[in-house]
């Protein structure tokens, strides 16, 4: 019941967060010098008369403003994100096409951050003090430091350039054929270096703040209380103070949702991992922005869907969340 | 302990801010170091570090010092992540400000609109705002602030309730001062220590956002940043991986600087985690 | 005594170097024997719970045991290693603390946090462990056992928590509990049944209990011996009545002196005169907000209507979420009435835009409960008090030359006034809040719960200032208060509060004498020492 209610209003919520994308986008593509179908066509001077004059007819570009805005809307709630020029498709094609490894980039670097990133914050505050501890939050200092694109770059040259260990570039060995398990591997090979470059940061952040957030529930009245039932310590920062601190770390998480669908932008580019992150800057190269925009709308919605994920997580640990906002 | 006296005690706050002053003296030194422009071909392309006197940090793939580069992109970094920066507090401020005081209907539009910005992947919005308006130092600074400032105003928000609801700004109300002076006098100025601690941190990630959006190709093409440096030596990383590298170590040791003299701010300003007794 | 449960001999806790003093406690000696309670008395810093954190070895980081030992059942607890204490906790020490709110784990079932203390000791089978759980519940008063056993914590109140704790506490079946200030953060009802249920299980177990409090109501109604702590040291200890009838010692001499009689003192009849505060069926509504959420709003306040003269001082008593807190506010409109109309004087404050009301603000004036948050901690307190005038036109050095003045009324010195508010004592600070709030000459004085948070014997000097100041000034002051001691003592006429009404108001002396309403009676017999400490003559 307070399940359903909470689904609908997040439903709710994130239709506006669209709405409010695809108007933003609306303006934006306005508030770029020069002509808005010149724009719309990308790489200005080269799109050919006749698809200009379609691009005006579609988006209504000789009518006033609001109509203007309707028009547009209303493509948007069909997902009819425009037409790329370039690409002679129709952009949301082009971008479903290559939603599947982004995902898959995400998820993982996603997943693996947030259990690295816990593990190491928790195990970083029970050795407080001690030269793991030093050594764990060094790390997360200079991790939490480094350029996203840069640590890509230099993973690249060593294990692979230099070691061969990993696949230097691309989702799958080309021309290799496989199928199945063989394929999957293969697949998990080429994403091993992008996945941990991508989530280095964010491991590093969680580990920060679970650190952080263990200490300061060490200092829990609770904690207290379940040192004086005559609990083994281990059992205390299992189950009373890692549950408690992991809470603050699921919600940085959600809110952090946005950077790391942002990051693989970096993250594919360098790696030529065959995502919407590449396209947008495939899309940034070609000066192709309807396929930019698109992108935008779609990475957002992925955000959502992020940010819904770890509001779910976040229910499923602590009670005290029940129905809605 | 006063504040000065916990942030001198932290070793790591003191390596940032040597790191730091170094930095920004070679900022304010570079043009007289390097009076020429850094887009120059000075020499042989590919020239490794250390291996020619006159480049002590060797040529890039068309031949141009990267000592040059390294020193006019440092100018560039922190000339962006401070300007951004503060362009984002001028508009997270005020707004978690306002929030926080009114309250009620004001606050819930002005979250909504803030967490609107916050759920947008902000450097995809970045790219798109800097995109389309032309990369220019201009449209860089702007779309930085407008990815960065939803969590000041959240910070900002959070603090101004929580004092706003202090009995000594409730006492602020009942002698008949007016609500722009109690904002003013008696809560701003208690917000101050979190907003120096945040503000020292974002101008760390406003410096890695913009060497994100060069290394992309989004940097105003006129000025030399180190995230362009790395992007233009990406092609031959085999064989001149120094190119890439060198940049990369600057702008990780400014982030690295920025951040660690952040956290002793943190530490010096916000002595919370100081536990007492009894 | 033979059957000692608790032998400490001679303890000396060190504090870390920093600290203001070098021992949190020097040289203690106390015995408890089974069935019997011990309550350590102390003001804050005493270092009364620093005793009981010793014995379960939960002391705080840099806290450690320099010299003595604490004996349990022939065994010395500061020579046992981690494993050794671990055993000790739980099976044969019990502990509960003082925040109900936040001793318990908020994501875990109350029945799992008590099968824990079985679990830890390794006792039982899970299924016998929370079958026994159910028991314990029931054991500890709670209705409905079944139901709260699978309940979250946030589910409860603050006294059911602290049911709880007790239940946990006592799984074992331990031969001494500790019970650090256990009932300081629960209102008085709720505080009279948590006492009476600890003595029951001591009663019905022969538990030895380690009471350690601030409250001498408390001591009274449930110590049979009492020790009495000063900065560390063990001023005098004995038994109950001996301490309390004939204190040996100063220091208890003066604690006991301080506390506050429940008997009214007899007051001269008041002419009746024009009110100077008149609050007429004043109500406060809270409704939930935002956009998609509805349901219907809470009565903070239900058409509470009552007058105060010049001179004189009402009381307004009642528990937490009683509503005492938001007629006070109402008054200054810190919270905004929904009904009824306030009063000052001729004036009706209720009428007037927060524009327009801002020039009669200094009329009605407020000293606040939290003396460490009711002064800016970044200006001056010259500065702090000066500032009302300022904002209603005086010149500024006319003002902070009455700062001053005002800060010699309150009995600090006028070199006060350069200083900051962290410079200074709670009581310290208190009064300059007074000062503060008298800087504007007002005719009526809100004072909410103005003495709680402060050790009793700073409280008995800021009454006295609270009395003076209006002897001198004439003010009316409406006194709002949970702890009816300082009510009785303070007011010339109380009103009860209960649920947002006024169920019982008259004067002081006769509402103690003859209460009418059922729930005053309750509260009048939930004042914890009631009739013991009423018998003390004052020295």
């Amino acid at each position: 019941m307070g399940l359903i209610r909470f689904l609908a209003l997040r439903l709710g919520k994130g239709i506006l967060v669209l709405f409010a994308i695809a108007v933003l986008n609306f303006l934006l593509v306005r508030a770029a010098p020069g002509d808005p179908a010149q724009v719309m066509a990308g790489e200005a001077g080269a799109a050919d008369a006749v698809f200009l004059e379609q691009l005006r007819e579609r988006f209504g570009l000789d009518r006033p403003l609001p109509e203007q805005l309707w028009v547009y809307i209303k493509g948007y709630s069909t997902l009819d994100l425009g037409f790329s020029y370039r690409q002679q498709r129709p952009v949301a094609e082009v971008i479903f096409e290559r939603l599947p490894a982004t995902l898959l980039l995400t998820g993982a670097a996603f997943g693996l951050s947030l259990v690295l990133g816990v593990v190491l914050g928790a195990l970083a505050a029970r050795r407080v003090g001690r030269a793991s501890d030093s050594a764990i939050t060094v790390a997360a200092l200079i991790f939490y430091a480094t350029p996203l694109f840069w640590i890509a770059l230099m993973s690249q040259v060593v294990f692979s350039l230099k070691l061969g260990w990993l696949p230097n570039v691309g989702y799958e060995t080309i021309g290799a054929n496989l199928t199945g398990a063989a394929r999957a591997l293969d697949i998990g090979r080429h994403l091993v270096l992008p996945a941990v470059t991508l989530g280095l940061f964010f491991t590093a952040l969680y580990a920060r703040m679970m650190r952080a957030s263990m200490l300061e529930v060490a200092g829990a009245d609770f904690v207290k209380t379940a040192h004086a039932k005559g609990l083994s310590p281990a059992v205390v920062t299992r189950r009373h103070m890692a549950r408690n601190a992991i809470l603050p770390v699921v919600t940085l998480a959600g809110v952090q949702a946005g950077q790391l669908v942002g990051g693989a932008v970096l993250t594919e580019t360098v790696f030529a991992w065959p995502g919407i992150g590449r396209l947008m800057y495939e899309a940034l190269v070609q000066r192709d922005y309807s396929v930019l925009l698109g992108v935008f709308f779609i990475s957002s919605a992925m955000v959502i869907l992020f940010n819904l994920v770890t509001d779910l997580l976040y229910r499923v640990v602590d009670p005290r969340i029940e129905g809605g906002a | 302990m006063s504040g000065l006296a916990r942030f001198a005690r932290n070793r790591g706050a003191l390596i940032g801010l040597v790191l730091l002053v170094l930095l920004i003296a070679v900022a304010l030194l570079g043009p007289s170091l390097y009076p020429t422009s850094p887009w120059r071909l000075v020499g042989r392309p590919f020239m490794a570090p250390f291996a020619m006197d006159r480049f002590p940090l060797g040529t890039d793939t068309l031949g141009r010092d990267i000592a040059a580069g390294l020193v006019h992109g440092a100018r560039v970094s922190l000339l962006i992540g401070l300007v951004s920066t503060l362009v984002s507090l001028m508009i997270g401020v005020p707004v978690g400000a306002l929030a926080g005081y009114l309250g009620g209907v004001a606050d819930d539009l002005l979250m909504r609109f803030t967490e609107f910005f916050q759920t947008i992947p902000s450097f995809a919005l970045a790219i798109v705002i800097v995109a389309i308006l032309q990369p220019s130092l201009t449209s860089i600074v702007i779309a930085i602030a407008i990815v960065s400032w939803p969590p000041v105003a959240r910070l900002v928000r959070g603090e101004v309730m929580s004092l706003r609801s202090r009995e000594y700004v409730l006492a602020a109300v009942t002698v008949g001062q007016s609500t722009p002076r109690i904002i003013l006098t008696q809560v701003l100025p208690n917000t101050v220590a979190p907003i120096v601690v945040m503000g020292s941190l974002m101008v760390a990630s406003a410096i890695l956002l913009e060497s994100s959006l060069s290394f992309l190709g989004l940097g105003d093409p006129n000025l030399m940043t180190w995230g362009y440096m790395v992007g233009a030596g990406r092609t031959r990383l085999l064989d001149a991986w120094w190119i890439s590298f060198l940049p990369g170590l600057a702008i990780f040791l400014t982030v690295l600087a920025l951040n660690l003299v952040g956290e002793g701010l943190n530490d010096a300003l916000n002595p919370r985690l100081a536990r007492g007794r009894d | 005594m033979a059957d000692a449960v608790l032998e400490i001999r001679n303890l000396t806790l060190a504090l870390p170097a920093q600290a203001d003093r070098p021992h949190a406690v020097s040289g203690i000696d106390l015995t408890i024997g089974a069935g019997e309670t011990l309550c350590i008395v102390g003001e804050s810093g005493s270092g009364k719970s620093m005793c009981a954190h010793a014995v379960m070895g939960l002391l705080p980081k840099g806290v450690r045991p320099e010299s003595g030992e604490i004996r349990l059942g022939g065994r010395d607890l500061l020579k046992l290693g981690p494993a050794a204490l671990r055993d000790v906790r739980g099976r044969e020490v019990g502990m509960i603390f003082q925040e109900p709110m936040t001793s318990l784990n908020p994501l875990m079932r109350v029945a799992d946090q008590i099968a824990e203390t079985f679990e830890a000791h390794g006792l039982l089978s899970r299924a016998e462990r929370l079958e026994r759980a159910v028991t314990l519940l029931d054991e500890v008063g709670l209705p409905d056992p079944a139901r709260i056993a699978r309940a979250y914590p946030h589910e409860l109140s603050g006294g059911q928590r602290q049911r709880v704790m007790i239940a946990a506490a006592l799984a074992l079946g331990p031969k001494l509990l500790i019970a650090d200030e256990p009932t300081t953060a629960l209102d008085v009802t709720t505080q009279a049944q948590i006492l009476r249920l600890i003595d029951r299980l001591r009663h019905d177990h022969g538990t030895a209990v380690l009471f350690i409090t601030h409250d001498f109501g408390v001591v009274a109604e449930i110590a049979d011996r009492i020790a009495v702590l000063q900065q560390g040291l063990l001023v005098e200890e004995g038994a109950a009545d001996a301490v309390l009838s004939a204190p040996r010692h100063d220091y208890t001499r003066r604690l006991l002196a301080a506390v506050p009689s429940l008997v009214p003192p007899r007051r001269p009849e008041r002419a009746a005169g024009a009110p100077a505060l008149a609050v007429q069926a004043v109500t406060k509504v809270y409704k939930p907000r935002g956009f998609l959420v509805k349901g219907r709003g809470v009565k903070a306040v239900d058409s509470v209507s009552f007058d105060i003269a010049r001179g004189e001082t009402l009381g307004l008593v009642g528990e937490s979420g009683s509503g005492k807190s938001t007629v006070g506010r109402c008054c200054l409109r810190l919270v905004e009435p929904d009904e009824g109309t306030v009063r000052v004087g001729e004036l009706a404050v209720t009428g007037l835009s927060v524009r327009a009301l801002r020039p009669h603000r200094r009329r009605i004036q407020m000293v606040f409960q939290d003396p460490f948050a009711s002064l800016n901690p970044r200006r001056k307190v010259g500065r702090i008090i000066a500032e009302g005038p300022i904002a209603q036109g005086v010149p500024r050095a006319k003002a902070e030359e009455r700062a001053r003045d005002l800060l010699s009324l309150v009995g600090l010195s006028a070199g006060a006034a350069e200083r900051y508010p962290h410079e200074f004592s709670g009581g310290q600070r208190q009064r300059i809040g007074i000062a503060r709030a008298l800087a504007l000459d007002p005719e009526v004085l809100v004072a909410d719960e103005a003495v709680s948070a402060l050790d009793v014997s700073v409280q008995a000097q800021i009454l006295e200032l609270l009395k003076d100041v209006q002897g001198k000034l004439g003010l009316a002051i409406l006194f709002i208060t949970h702890d009816l001691r300082v009510a009785a003592q303070i007011c010339d006429r109380i009103a009860v509060m209960q649920r947002g009404a006024i169920v019982e108001m008259g004067p002081t002396e006769a509402l103690f004498a003859n209460p009418a309403h059922d729930y005053t009676r309750q509260l009048l017999a939930a004042v914890p020492g009631g009739r013991r400490l009423a018998s003390i003559p004052a020295p």
